[in-house]
């Protein structure tokens, strides 16, 4: 089981000023550039002592928002490889559909890989509804995009024999000739984040291994068996290491120190998903069917449902507690030994992974409290892993 | 409604009434609430009302991605069912699609009627001549587009399945034609001067999605237009005064106007 710490390098102290969007249309004069500097340099602390710890290390991007300042996420990666040497940097990940200039986003990952001297793993995200207003990309062909980005990319990373000319539905190059090309060969491994069964097949038939968030104790076996058939049908090889899960996890020395730090990283989900509802559903961004669907319900209400408790009644993630977290399988929280039995659990219900997507801080959780949760978890739960068997 | 096919396209259309040609081209959205406007205009002409390629229960056709397909598409229409010396009226997004018509050909049109139409940039490039109907907030988007949004706005929960997937594909079409640029084609207004059919300029009062004065700049735009207001009437005044927009169109183009 490979492990890997995720932090959404959250602005958190314009969460005050904010109530029903924490996106798109905030104000940057909410963003203080002093505060935001130090804010930026101890998450990428944070991440640096993951080399210590064992722990790998993952960042993404958003946009337009104070819940996620990683506006960029090959920056910190490009940071990271150079001042950590040994553990693995994932972006989770890039919105090929979103980005202009897919060759740009080959030489950003190419370069990485070089630079880290192979260590970098892509992901390629279509993102999520509220990404299309800061790109202004059209949702309503974002799937088309997605994949003819996907395509190109790979195409240029893996091309060595000088310039190819790309004239696609949406991308047109007379002149592929991307420098470097990468470390790993052919390319860097390729993640995707999925929410559904659907898309977890679109990844199985390329093998790119998925991560999932927030789909819990319910939604997570349909997703990864869906994979596993359709990896299976393909006849791709089926690893646990094609399956990874986001948790978010907070361990103390005692139980209520645990909790108490899973309940500060909880602020993410609270507010994570506070979005003018106007943004929530871009026309096309879902099928026809579900968009319809949609209309019938109150303002807001799309993605309603998508956190639900073990026995399946849906969540309100603004005031979900770490009591109600645990039991849906979104977060692991307490002692070592908990965390432990409850990662076992969930493991065991959900046909095993290979890869664990720690959320070790989120929120107003503090780096000596970040240092902690991150220390401790790879002291007392780590080096247990290998008892899950992968 | 039935289905006519146009090249690789089955077209969905209303056909109706007797007299001289008159093609409709509707707009993103409210496409059903058009039906007393359309059946009024059917006692004197023969109505031709289609919803859209890709828009309603139908898929958008392979191939079709901006608003020049869709005007090449119609012209193909009017000639495949020999609509001559037509009056070719387009509301919103629809008299966009029938602006790119006629500056490619205005070979088949006897009349042109423009109701709160787009398409068009005048303004400066932070200037936004057309109101953001992705970014507004639901409660100021019905108020701008509708004078009395309580009236025509449906209530989602009564329709069907059927009827709010057609709903949904008309938005996912618009804002496929529509998104970036937004609502607009860059080019378009160097060419208005080719758009040499009289043409009526029609605009709701109160339309918050483009203003009034956004219509007279269009109507000054174009080579032989006049315009008029309708009052009482936001973004769709077809919807909302159909009787009034009827007559004004019936008095600028009910006369016999053979060219």
């Amino acid at each position: 089981m490979k492990v890997w710490h995720f932090s959404e390098m959250a602005y958190h102290p314009a969460w005050p000023e904010l109530r029903d969007s924490y996106r798109v249309v905030i104000p940057s004069r909410l963003f203080d550039p002093k505060v935001g500097a130090d804010l930026y340099h101890r998450y990428l602390d944070e991440w640096a002592l993951c080399d210590e710890l064992g722990i790998n290390i993952m960042t993404n991007e958003h946009h337009a928002t104070a819940t996620c300042a990683d506006s960029v996420c090959t920056i910190p990666m490009a940071i990271l490889a150079r001042e950590t040497k040994k553990v693995r940097l994932l972006a989770l990940g890039m919105p090929i559909g979103n980005r202009n200039d897919p060759i740009r986003v080959a030489e950003e990952y190419s370069m990485l890989d070089v630079i880290s001297r192979g260590r970098i793993e892509m992901g390629f995200v279509k993102g999520v509804p509220f990404e299309i207003s800061p790109a202004n990309t059209n949702p309503a062909d974002l799937v088309g995009r997605f994949w003819e980005a996907h395509d190109l990319i790979l195409k240029a990373m893996t091309s060595h024999d000088g310039p190819f000319n790309w004239e696609g539905t949406h991308f047109h190059y007379r002149s592929v000739n991307v420098w470097p090309r990468p470390w790993q060969q052919p390319h860097p491994p390729l993640w995707m984040p999925v929410g559904s069964p659907s898309s977890a097949m679109e990844a199985a038939e390329r093998g790119m291994t998925i991560g999932v968030l927030n789909t819990g104790w319910v939604r997570t076996p349909p997703i990864f068996e869906a994979y596993r058939q359709k990896a299976a049908e393909v006849g791709r090889p089926m690893t646990p290491h094609r399956l990874a899960y986001m948790a978010l996890i907070g361990v103390g020395d005692t139980r209520e120190e645990g909790e108490r730090r899973a309940d500060q990283i909880l602020d993410y989900s609270r507010t994570s998903g506070i979005v003018a509802p106007q943004f929530m559903n871009p026309p096309g961004y879902a099928s026809a069917a579900q968009s319809g669907q949609a209309l019938r319900m109150s303002a807001g209400g799309f993605r309603a449902g998508r956190i639900q408790s073990r026995d399946g009644c849906p969540i309100d993630p603004r005031r979900m507690t770490v009591a109600e977290a645990v039991d849906a399988g979104l977060c692991f929280a307490g002692t070592p030994d908990d965390v432990f039995a409850q990662l076992r659990a969930f493991y065991d219900h959900v046909g095993g992974f290979g890869h664990l997507l720690m959320m070790g801080q989120g929120g107003l959780l503090s780096h000596e409290e970040t240092v902690a949760n991150l220390s401790l978890f790879s002291r007392e739960v780590l080096p247990r892993l290998g008892e899950l068997g992968t | 409604m039935q289905r006519i096919d146009i090249g690789e396209v089955s077209l969905e259309i209303s056909i109706a009434g007797d007299g001289r040609p008159l093609l409709f081209l509707h707009g993103g959205d409210y496409f059903v609430q058009n039906r007393a406007f359309l059946d009024r205009l059917a006692q004197r002409w023969r109505v031709f009302a289609p919803r859209h390629p890709g828009f309603g229960a139908t898929e958008r056709p392979d191939g079709f991605r901006t608003v020049h397909d869709l005007a090449y598409f119609y012209l193909d229409m009017i000639k495949q069912q020999g609509l001559d010396d037509a009056v070719l009226v387009g509301a919103s997004f629809g008299g966009w699609i029938a602006l790119e018509m006629c500056v490619r050909s205005i070979e088949r049109v006897g009349r042109l009627v423009l109701i709160d139409t787009l398409g068009v940039k005048f303004g400066a490039r932070e200037e936004r001549d057309i109101a953001d109907i992705y970014a507004l907030p639901t409660d100021e988007l019905l108020r701008r587009t509708f004078f009395d949004p309580q009236r025509w706005v449906p209530d989602y929960r009564q329709l069907s399945d059927e009827e709010v997937t057609a709903i949904a594909r008309d938005r996912e079409a618009t804002a496929l034609y529509g998104w970036r640029p937004y609502m607009h084609n860059p080019s378009l207004r160097q060419w208005l001067h080719r758009v040499r059919a009289p043409a009526l300029v029609l605009w709701g009062d109160n339309d918050g999605i483009v203003r009034p004065d956004y219509g007279e700049r269009l109507c000054r735009a174009l080579p032989d237009a006049r315009f008029a207001t309708i009052r009482q009437a936001g973004h769709y005044p077809q919807i909302e005064r159909p009787d009034e927009v009827a007559d004004a169109i019936e008095g600028f183009a009910g006369a016999e106007v053979k060219r």
